[in-house]
């Protein structure tokens, strides 16, 4: 009378199933760029404007892009980890700044032109950066989102460590926990610097 | 701009209309979208996408700023005469399959896609052969009217006793 | 002070609920009268204690009392009266509360109208109420208190979500949860059968009318549940296949199995492993579902603030409860009588291929509702799964499930045979056949979808009609005959109204500047001007728009954009008018550019649309007319109880 049994037993697996769930982040979304090349972009610096920088130019070098933007909460938590870090000179980290002035809830970015849009960016972006500290080599204006886009990004921050060829090693999704740099990125980086 | 440019036509409409109605001032509504075409492609297309900031939206139906961004993205590919499943293959190839309501059919879908059917099916056929091995092992008419009869026997046991106040 | 008597009534309430749980399940095993003598009073004492609970915790919001912590939560000094006392419900600690005091009256309900059971049943029954609901309890205690006090108290409270600030609270959640708990009516009966190894057609007599009585009111709340949405999001929709909806939707699907599976048991003896194995069930798919929602594992529109403790604890419970009861099943089911011998071809074997599609259909649910779960938990990556699947999967299910639905009622007990079921249904079968290809062509443009759905709706309605009036002609049939027929055709008019406004609703989205007119359906809307209003506790622009048929008014309509005082998210206020054969739908949108005062306007028509929530009302008419069936009413039993033991006194 084995049959009796069954619904025992399909009970029990789903329980199982139900038990790792719970240890699951249902909005974690693994990005399919991991061990893709990385977007190509040119977008224009936040310190030299007029310059434009490509993720072709740290060609050879193993770095991380972060994403990043002054009106988001989670990135003022991950940023001292960012700077300490940054200061041990381990990784060149460039900054992308995401949708400054759109994303901000406040400001109605339509009735902005686009060099007044600019402008603001640079101001806030400029001024959060010397009151937080600058851990970036460099920062890039991702004021449209379309960068964004390509990258997979869906919340801010999210970091990327990319090699020395130019493909995705790691995503990072949500602000950098010291236990992520050092259990996470921080191995994987030396290991890809140790590749040729 | 765009507002600009639609009021121009709602002026435009008015004053050809004027003339010949002169107590409508206004006419007919203009939609909003620029192009109904390519609008209505949109929201079929992003039903069967999931907005990744939300909890469970399609993109069709969230206001979330990155909802409105991949709006943006999903129309100007529909302008550019991009197929559907090309603009999904696009937004898979950023986001992963975490975005499609429509789960593509793979060997880790089959489950899913044809399990109920398989389930169903299962079931048709198991109970077919349950019922034909059921009817060697049940004796028709006694055991049922023993089953009846015990059924009476026991609401006939149950008198309604007194009870305690509840 | 308050909020202490009501954490001390549900300390006290644990305590009565562990005492209804265990004496009287003893002392029925062992035959001791005292202690099963304790399960009535015992049920009393736990409403009475959780219902002082509940008064406390409602009288805090009330008197706007935010120095407890889930007031200063819930609600707001501004807050309508209203509002304030179903803010009670309103997240998840008062929730489960609401899922408590459910429970407690289900037990009280069946304290009541028991008299004429067993007394030793009755103690089972209530032993497996009572010990379901100390674990509830005990989850609301350890994890989930709602007079945890904050010190000090806070000025004002953070508000009610402005989205539950809705008549649809006041109604959805109590009835949803009338019947999710009622389930365990059910569930009780068929835990305490096992327990005693009467599993027989008495037994399915008692549990049938209480399974039918949750089946209705689940079958309100989800219905209550779909017109929410409709009006509320602003769009129309009326149902997303959100994991939380499909959590109440599973338990309906197998409930409704159950209601068709106890048929066969009491009118013939059969099935009756299968009957408490569907019991056990449509309990544990709610238990599943509170799981699902409380514990934060899948993410659903719902958003209630997940901790993994609670999770932990649901899952806990779930595993001792369902697992418990299944192997309880494994243990008895192999020495229950199968019952009746029947036909192939028979009412019996029909009712069990109901059984296989609801139960295919639930399969379905449930695997879309937790493979993205699965597939994660095995490493395989993340995937979502929506209303493309759900609709793909769940309506080829459904199809031979509407056309058997018709059949079934027609064919005999034990034996019947094809002639016998076509020759009656053949004219059904005609028209259905005719009017479904037809429609379509009257209501704009031919669709296959549209002529399936009408066709099969017909075609139910065509054959109840047809067998009510044979029937009807030699004698007044029992209130159980009207009953199915009545939710049977109910089942039919949700079709119409599904198939109806998936293919022919339109939309349109546009600018309108005072004066402008937009054509929808057969009206034309004019827009006259936004003006701006103030409610208790938010601003609004108010739309003020015209409805005309061929130039005349019909009603004026005043959708509403709001914004809450207290938080910043607008919230789109719908305007409705509703009708028999349509709804006519507009939000407003934004304020656009341009210094003409326009604004955009989204205008719905939606043909029919009414009908899905009216074949939800007419099921549940359906329902109540069977569940107050001659046979199952105290008295009558009661009577023919007494005349039977007469009758065996004087033999």
């Amino acid at each position: 009378m084995k049959r009796f049994l069954i619904p025992l037993g399909l009970f029990l697996t789903l329980v199982v199933f139900l038990a790792i769930g719970l240890n699951r982040d249902p909005h974690e979304v693994p990005s399919p760029l991991v061990g893709k090349p990385a977007p190509a972009f040119s977008l224009e610096k936040l310190a030299e404007p007029g310059k434009t920088f490509s993720p072709a130019d740290m060609q050879g070098q193993v770095w991380l892009l972060n994403v990043w933007a002054s009106w988001c909460v989670s990135c003022r938590a991950e940023h001292p980890l960012l700077v300490a870090f940054s200061k041990q000179g381990g990784l060149p980290i460039v900054g992308l700044n995401y949708k400054e002035v759109r994303g901000d809830g406040g400001i109605d970015a339509k009735k902005l032109s686009p060099a007044d849009e600019t402008s603001l960016t640079r101001q806030r972006a400029g001024a959060w950066l010397s009151q937080h500290g600058d851990p970036y080599t460099l920062s890039v204006l991702d004021m449209d989102g379309r960068v964004g886009i390509d990258y997979g990004v869906y919340g801010v921050p999210e970091t990327y460590l990319i090699d020395k060829k130019g493909v995705i090693r790691f995503k990072q999704i949500g602000p950098i926990t010291p236990e992520a740099l050092e259990k996470k990125i921080l191995p994987l980086a030396r290991q890809l610097a140790a590749e040729s | 701009m765009k507002a600009f440019r639609v009021t121009l036509a709602t002026c435009a409409a008015a004053l050809l209309l004027g003339p010949l109605s002169p107590t409508a001032q206004a006419g007919e509504a203009t939609p909003m979208a620029e192009n109904p075409a390519v609008e209505a492609r949109l929201i079929a297309i992003s039903e069967e996408l999931r907005c990744l900031v939300c909890q469970n939206e399609s993109l069709a139906g969230s206001r979330a700023e990155l909802a409105e961004d991949l709006r943006r993205e999903v129309r100007k590919l529909i302008q550019d005469g991009k197929t559907d499943p090309e603009i999904k293959d696009y937004l898979v190839a950023r986001y992963g399959d975490f975005v499609l309501y429509r789960p593509p059919v793979k060997p880790t879908t089959w489950l899913l896609w044809f399990g109920p059917f398989g389930l169903m099916a299962g079931a048709v056929i198991g109970l077919i052969l349950y019922l034909r091995r059921r009817a060697t092992r049940v004796e028709p008419a006694r055991l049922s009217a023993a089953d009846r009869a015990s059924a009476e026997a026991l609401l006939a046991d149950t008198p309604p006793r007194p009870k305690d106040p509840a | 002070m308050i909020p202490e008597i009501g954490s001390f009534a549900l300390v006290l309430a644990l305590l009565v609920a562990l005492v209804q749980g265990t004496l009287p399940l003893i002392g029925a095993q062992r035959g001791v009268p005292a202690w099963i003598a304790l399960a009535r009073p015992a049920s009393s004492m736990l409403f009475l204690l959780i219902a002082v609970a509940f008064g406390c915790l409602t009288a805090s919001f009330i008197n706007n009392d935010f120095s407890v912590v889930y007031v200063a939560q819930h609600s707001n000094s501004r807050l309508p009266l209203e509002y304030r006392i179903s803010g009670v419900w309103g997240g998840h600690e008062g929730s489960l509360l609401l899922w408590v005091l459910m429970l407690s009256l289900w037990s009280l309900a069946v304290a009541a109208f028991s008299r004429s059971l067993p007394d030793d049943m009755v103690a089972r029954v209530q032993g497996v109420l009572g010990l379901v609901a100390a674990g509830f309890i005990l989850f609301i205690l350890l994890t989930s208190s709602p007079f945890e006090r904050l010190l000090p108290g806070a000025e004002d409270g953070r508000d009610l979500n402005p989205l539950l600030q809705d008549p649809g609270l006041i109604f959805h959640p109590p009835m949803l949860y009338m019947g999710y708990v009622g389930f365990s009516v059910a569930f009780a009966f068929a835990i305490a059968a096992l327990l005693s190894g009467r599993l027989d057609a008495a037994w399915a007599r008692w549990s049938r009318p209480w399974t039918t009585a949750a089946w209705i009111f689940l079958t309100l709340g989800i219905g209550l549940g779909s017109i929410w949405a409709y009006y509320e999001l602003g769009w129309g929709g009326w149902w997303f296949w959100d994991p939380v909806e499909n959590a109440s939707f599973l338990p309906w699907l197998v409930g409704t199995a159950l209601i068709h599976s106890l048929a066969v048991t009491e009118k013939r003896g059969s099935f009756k492993n299968w009957t408490v194995l569907l019991a056990i069930g449509a309990f544990s798919l709610s238990l599943l579902g509170t799981f699902l929602v409380r514990s934060g594992v899948l993410s659903s529109v719902h958003a209630f603030a997940s901790d993994p403790k609670r999770g932990i604890f649901i899952l806990l419970f779930l595993a001792v409860v369902v697992g418990s009861s299944l192997t309880l099943f494994a243990w008895r089911a192999p020495k229950v009588s199968l019952g009746g011998a029947f036909a192939l071809v028979s009412r019996e074997t029909l009712l069990l291929i109901n059984n296989v599609l609801l139960l295919s259909a639930a399969g379905a649910v449930l695997l879309g509702t937790l493979y993205p779960l699965v597939i994660d938990a095995l490493n395989l990556g993340k995937l979502s799964v929506g209303p493309p699947y759900f609709n793909a999967v769940f309506t080829p299910l459904m199809v031979p499930l509407l056309f058997l639905m018709a059949v079934g009622p027609v064919a005999r007990w034990k034996q019947a045979s094809l002639a016998e079921i076509a020759r009656p249904l053949r004219w059904a079968f005609g028209i259905a056949v005719a009017a479904g290809i037809s429609i379509p062509f009257f209501y704009g443009g031919w669709s296959g979808s549209v002529a399936l759905g009408m066709g099969l709706a017909i075609w139910i309605v065509g054959a109840s009609v047809l067998q009510i009036i044979t029937r009807a002609r030699s004698s007044l049939p029992p209130r159980a005959f009207w009953g199915m027929h009545l939710a049977h055709m109910g089942v039919a008019v949700t079709v119409v109204g599904i198939v109806m406004v998936t293919q022919y609703e339109s939309e349109r989205d546009v600018r309108m500047a005072p004066g402008d007119t937009v054509k929808t359906g057969e009206y034309q809307i004019r827009f006259l001007g936004v003006e701006g209003i103030s409610g208790p506790n938010y601003n609004a622009a108010r739309g003020n728009l015209e409805l005309l048929k061929d130039g005349q008014l019909v009603m004026s309509l005043h959708p509403e954009k709001r914004k809450y005082l207290s938080s910043a998210m607008p919230m789109t206020e719908a305007f409705i008018d509703p009708g028999l054969t349509r709804d006519v739908y507009v939000s407003l949108g934004d304020p656009l550019e341009g210094g003409d005062g326009a604004w955009s306007v989204r205008v719905y028509y939606k043909p029919f649309v009414s009908w899905i929530w009216g074949g939800a009302v007419l099921m549940a008419l359906g329902g109540l007319l069977a569940a107050s069936d001659r046979r199952y009413r105290l008295k009558s039993t009661a009577a023919r109880a007494d005349k039977l033991a007469a009758q065996g006194a004087a033999s």
